[in-house]
């Protein structure tokens, strides 16, 4: 499934970004071009910075210097709640005192009165969504009734629901089973062959990531290790880190995540 | 074969523990409230509610429910937008203004009461001009407001903050990726997440707002019919030998706590499930 890059629009172009915590560098000058539609898997162990790019896209966190273009356009310069970036949260954050339907809905809900759609094509929508991810009649249910599968497909279905320009996913599979894993992984490229949707996918998993995208992404320490097709990463590793996180397979890149020692609810 | 709960204590140990724990609550909580209301019912009924028809207790109540009035909700925005900043964003000088928050709780109310004196009495820094001015803060309503809304600062603040530091930003940076204003994302996201934490917070102030002694005391200037709040009015027939009047508007202060308390039970009660949902799951 190996796709020549050049019959892309480039979409996605990141340039040099650093950021630092308190003088503790996470991002350390890191470049990235994604064309537009891909399915971009950024991997590395606990710490990498992945998280931290992936909320720079998002708009959630700001880089000390280098550029994100998106489009075209300077996405540093758009407000977060103007860039429509389908955010799903390591930790999903859904609203928890409101129901699947709300959650789904609210992205809908709180546009500008004249761009909001009317209460009948929102609940139409809402319904579409619940099939997509299918938690058909489960809309009624809160949060907290709900299997950490179906609560990612919810947050999924949530980001979804504004019609995003690009999606980006924080390790949206990383508190659920091997099996579920797999099921949700497949589910996940399928519906990003029909939507389209630029696409950042951040995993732990290797394995998960070589599966899944179009491109990887390998982080260690701030920086970009290599970053190619899974065939062409596979094939040929840059440097000695990349060789050994390709050996070593998932779970044991570094630290395990905060969520797999228990902190995280299942 | 005598099997016990993994994390249960001896029973005889437990027979202590719930001896002590109820005959203190008796000692120190119930039959000081028993007293209250024998009190004010040693002459009947009719004399008590006759007590609280005299136009000073009148008046006393009337200003207490007033000053709460005028303090619960102020204190309860005070206290929202505080512990939202401390909570939801990161600035220099948040650490201060913590400790700022709880200053009100480590200060003798008597010097709170005291501090308004200085500043707005007429020896004061502001007296002069508040005098040519005409208006009056020391001795009348906005000087006991002030002095309430100082002493119940923390309640509100207090409740909340630990509650939204642990609920963290997650919410609000999820409902701002999906196109939320500020506003919108405070009114429909961390409002309803902490309305529990601030009912309760509301309340707690709102018994202290109208129990507070101490502070309103020194600014209150003890004028019966204007300025004496029920406690205030409490202690000035209790000096006058007016027991059944004293105890008389004691019960309806402790009769507003109980029915706060009530309060708070029912809608806990009623709304369990939502508050179960509401915590971190
Ligand atoms: N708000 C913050 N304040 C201080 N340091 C931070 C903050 N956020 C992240 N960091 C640090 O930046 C580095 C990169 O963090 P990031 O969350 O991007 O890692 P990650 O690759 O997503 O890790 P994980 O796989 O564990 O989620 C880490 O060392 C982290 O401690
Ligand atoms: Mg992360």
């Amino acid at each position: 499934m190996e796709k020549d890059l050049t019959e892309f629009v480039m979409s996605l172009v990141v340039d040099s970004v650093a950021k630092n915590f308190e003088r503790f560098p996470a991002l350390n000058g890191v470049s990235l071009t994604v064309p537009q539609g891909a399915f971009l898997a950024l991997v590395g162990p606990s710490g990498s910075g992945k998280t931290t790019l992936l909320r720079i896209l998002g708009g959630l966190e700001f880089p000390d210097s280098g550029t994100v273009r998106f489009a075209d356009i300077n996405w540093l310069e758009v407000p977060a709640r103007q860039r429509r970036a389908g955010f799903v949260f390591q930790q999903y954050a859904l609203f928890k005192h409101m129901t699947v339907e709300k959650n789904i809905a609210f992205g809908l809900t709180v546009r500008p009165r004249h761009e909001r759609p009317a209460k009948k094509e929102i609940h139409r929508r809402v319904e579409e969504l619940l099939a997509l991810v299918q938690l058909e009649g489960l809309g009624k249910r809160y949060p907290n009734q709900l299997s950490g599968g179906q609560r990612q497909r919810v947050a999924l279905a949530r980001a979804l629901a504004i019609e995003p320009r690009m999606l980006l996913l924080d390790e949206p599979f990383g508190a659920l089973d091997a099996k579920v894993r797999k099921e949700l992984r497949v589910w996940l490229r399928a519906l990003h062959e029909k939507m389209g949707i630029t696409t950042v996918f951040v995993t732990h998993d290797q394995e998960e990531a070589f599966a899944l995208a179009d491109l990887v992404a390998i982080m260690n320490k701030g920086r970009i290790e290599q970053y190619g097709t899974p065939a062409d990463v596979r094939r040929s590793p840059k440097t000695p880190f990349v060789a050994e996180f390709l050996e070593t397979g998932p779970q044991r890149n570094g630290l395990l995540p905060p969520h797999a020692v228990g902190s995280h609810p299942a | 074969m005598k099997r016990r709960y993994p994390t249960q204590d001896h029973p005889l140990l437990r027979l202590l523990l719930t001896v002590i724990a109820v005959s203190v609550i008796g000692l120190f909580l119930l039959l000081p409230l028993a007293t209250v209301f024998s009190q004010a019912l040693s002459k009947g009924v009719v004399a008590a509610l006759e007590a609280l028809k005299e136009p000073d207790a009148r008046s006393a109540i009337w200003l207490t429910l007033l000053v709460a009035a005028i303090a619960v909700p102020l204190n309860a925005v005070f206290g929202v937008a505080a512990s939202w900043a401390i909570a939801k964003f990161d600035f220099r000088g948040k650490q201060f203004l913590t400790t700022l928050i709880d200053l009100p709780f480590s200060i003798s109310p008597v010097v709170s009461g005291l501090i308004y004196v200085l500043i707005f009495g007429l020896q004061g820094w502001f007296g002069e001009s508040l005098r040519d001015a005409n208006i009056k803060i020391i001795f009348a309503l906005p000087g006991i407001v002030l002095a309430t809304v100082f002493v119940t600062f923390p309640f509100v603040a207090r409740e909340l903050i630990p509650l939204m530091v642990d609920q963290g930003r997650d919410e609000e940076e999820a409902a701002t990726s999906l196109g939320a204003s500020g506003w919108q994302t405070f009114l429909r996201v961390t409002l309803p997440n902490i309305k529990w934490g601030l009912l309760y917070g509301v309340l707690l102030c709102n018994a202290r707002a109208m129990g507070e002694f101490g502070a309103v005391s020194v600014v209150s200037g003890h004028i019966r019919g204007l300025t004496n709040t029920m406690p205030l009015h409490v202690e000035v027939l209790y000096n006058d030998y007016q027991y059944v009047g004293a105890f008389a508007i004691a019960s309806v202060l402790a009769l507003l706590a109980i029915v706060t308390l009530v309060l708070k039970s029912l809608l806990e009660w009623h709304f369990a499930d939502e508050i179960a949902a509401t915590h971190r799951h």
